[in-house]
């Protein structure tokens, strides 16, 4: 049933929006224990391998589905028996359908099919109703079929448990970071993009001060060595390998821009005067240009 | 190396003979240049080893009590590192918990508490040199300068505070190569830097004297290039602490998660300094031209009157002389 649609969605898919990928190259490199990093030319993906076979945190783009999986073969030559959504961001999932064919059932499989399918509830609520930002196209597939609306779900793969945070309204309501306890790496999807501003994606029911939340609960899970260095590793959803040092600086980063927008907001501020006086303007030249970010978080704060 | 040559005798041999025993009496004396020339270290290389106790004539008062709020003279920063510098709260790191152990970066390790011991990692069996370390006083932090000619990690590799350092000599002088380095700062007053900067060091050792140069290119920070200098000289009896860090919450924040920082306009103690040392406030807010000699004849008069006698650091060069300069009443 599940691959029908998935064929049915592929097929529906509009040929433009898939970028020209085919000269796109894909890098590995080790993070910590069983836990390797992908990047390429979309969201990271975390590779978690071992005896029972390779669990993939997030899918990239459909047409990178074969080189991925290549890459993983390099790592392990058992299949992809896992993989979780952080969020339903477009770049996040859009390999979902193809990765997960080439897999081979976890723990749970509804319909026999290929590898799990592992995302919070409002992933799979907002996919098969969906709401078209510039995230998140129209036309999904690849959907979750082992879907989550607890707090936390936990499962032991590859001699290590594996424990899945909701982290609500923050980058949307249906965003995932994943702990690999033994390994200490935590895969934290578009939460924490230590080489831009965060998307908040409010009409996907993200939020500012959930972003925030977010972030703070990922430094409390995180554990450095001496010096602030090393310790828990930190795969962002897009950028380098990070640790607690670099999620500080950034969630001081959105923490202090959240506090001047409020306070502008207090002030009556509309959002062009808000624009027009540069909130981020210490932060542009590390992480770009902020007046998209800017808006969110006005909106998000009730700026009107 | 003892070497002893005999010298020939005289004999009636045949010349072929003669030149083939002259060239074996030769052979042990070509033998010994050559090892001789092998056993000079091939890049001119020299051992930077021992115990390094810093000298803090220059930069003294920024160094040892460190900076004023709001001095940001003689760093070439943009607006943006000026903003951020504007909006800090030192208050951060009593409450950010995760502040208290971030040790000083490679490049702002340099300047405080910079009792050094440097030694070298050598190959056992080709006798090459592989590595310098360092020890440094300030959070006991060690740090690595790869000689060995291996490549820097790729860009997406993991950041740390002491960076991934490559070294090459030039004649006499080691040049360090870092990157991969955290955010830290430039001046401990808030003055950041970034993960996006590499600094070169220019290690120079003059007998018992040693010299660094510390260039810093920061593209998100700095409008040019940052260059400091710092010296030491060898202290073989040097005894370096244990150091430990535990972090604590200090101070409980106002709201949970909160990070302190001054809106921006509202930080109060931004004129301080100009105001303590008698200084125009465009010759404390920084910037590249505040760098150069003849930014004098054009920064201004003094925000306010110059105070009678300087009741700073003015003078002091030891943290003990810094600290017994009472500070002004706010």
């Amino acid at each position: 049933m599940i691959r029908t649609l998935w064929a049915a969605l592929i097929a529906a898919l509009p040929l433009t929006a898939q970028p020209n990928l085919e000269n796109a190259t894909l890098q590995v490199l080790p993070v910590q224990g069983n836990v390797y990093i992908l990047l390429g030319p979309a969201a990271n993906i975390t590779v978690q391998t071992g005896k029972d076979g390779a669990l993939l945190v997030d899918t990239m783009l459909e047409p990178l589905a074969p080189k991925i999986t290549a890459e993983v073969k390099k790592l392990t030559p058992l299949p992809i028996r896992y993989i979780i959504d952080t969020s339903l961001t477009a770049d996040h999932i859009g390999g979902n359908a193809a990765l997960a064919a080439m897999g081979a059932p976890g723990a749970s499989v509804p319909d026999g099919g290929g590898a799990t399918l592992i995302a919070h509830e409002n992933v799979l609520n907002r996919l098969t109703k969906p709401v078209t930002t510039s995230l998140t196209p129209a036309n999904q597939h690849g959907l979750p079929n082992d879907e989550y609306a607890t707090p936390t779900k936990d499962f032991y793969f590859n001699s290590e448990p594996v424990i899945i945070f909701h982290e609500a309204k923050a980058h949307t309501d249906g965003d995932s970071i994943v702990l690999f306890r033994r390994s200490d790496v935590i895969s934290a999807g578009d939460i924490f993009t230590p080489d831009r501003y965060p998307e908040i994606d409010l009409e996907n029911g993200g939020s500012v001060q959930g972003l925030i939340t977010a972030l703070n609960h990922l430094l409390h899970l995180t554990v450095p060595e001496h010096l602030q260095e090393g310790g828990t590793r930190v795969i962002p959803g897009h950028g380098r390998i990070c640790n607690e040092g670099d999620v500080v600086e950034y969630r001081d980063m959105v923490t202090i821009v959240r506090d001047r927008i409020q306070d502008m907001i207090s002030h009556g501020k509309t959002l062009q005067q808000v624009i027009a006086a540069r909130p981020t303007l210490d932060y542009d030249t590390q992480y770009g240009s902020g007046g998209r970010f800017v808006e969110t978080v006005y909106k998000s704060l009730g700026g009107k | 190396m003892l070497i002893q040559v005999k010298r020939g005798r005289a004999s009636a041999v045949p010349p072929s003979f003669r030149s083939t025993q002259a060239l074996s009496r030769v052979w042990p004396v070509l033998l010994c240049l050559l090892l001789l020339t092998l056993a000079v270290p091939s890049f001119a290389q020299i051992d930077l080893s021992g115990e390094w106790a810093p000298a803090y004539h220059e930069d003294g008062p920024e160094r040892l009590p460190g900076p004023e709020l709001g001095d940001y003279m003689g760093l070439p920063i943009n607006d943006a590192a000026r903003l951020r510098a504007d909006s800090y709260d030192a208050d951060r790191i009593s409450v950010v918990t995760e502040y208290q152990c971030r040790p000083h970066s490679a490049d702002y390790g340099m300047r405080g508490a910079g009792n050094l011991r440097v030694w070298r990692e050598i190959d056992y069996k080709t006798q090459q040199l592989i590595a310098f370390h360092t020890y440094m006083a300030a959070w006991g932090s060690e740090r690595t300068i790869w000689m060995d000619g291996r490549a820097h990690p790729p860009a997406a590799a993991e950041h740390t505070f002491q960076g991934f350092s490559t070294g090459v000599w030039e004649g006499n002088m080691l040049t360090v190569t870092t990157t991969h380095l955290k955010a830290n700062y430039l001046r401990r007053n808030g003055v950041p830097s970034s993960d996006k900067r590499t600094v070169t060091e220019h290690w120079a050792r003059h007998g018992d004297f040693l010299t660094v140069i510390v260039v810093v290119d920061d593209p998100v920070i700095l409008t040019e290039p940052l260059v400091r200098s710092e010296n030491w000289y060898l202290d073989p009896g040097q005894q370096q602490n244990v150091m430990y860090c535990e972090y604590t919450q200090e101070v409980p924040p106002s709201s949970p998660g909160a990070v302190p920082n001054h809106l921006p306009g509202a930080n109060p103690f931004l004129n301080e300094v100009a105001d303590w040392y008698g200084l125009p406030l465009a010759g404390v807010r920084g910037g590249a031209e505040t760098m150069y000699p003849e930014f004098r004849l054009k920064m201004g008069s003094p925000h306010a009157p110059p105070p009678a006698h300087c009741e700073r650091f003015c003078i002091c060069t030891t943290l003990a002389d810094c600290n017994l300069r009472p500070r002004p009443a706010r």
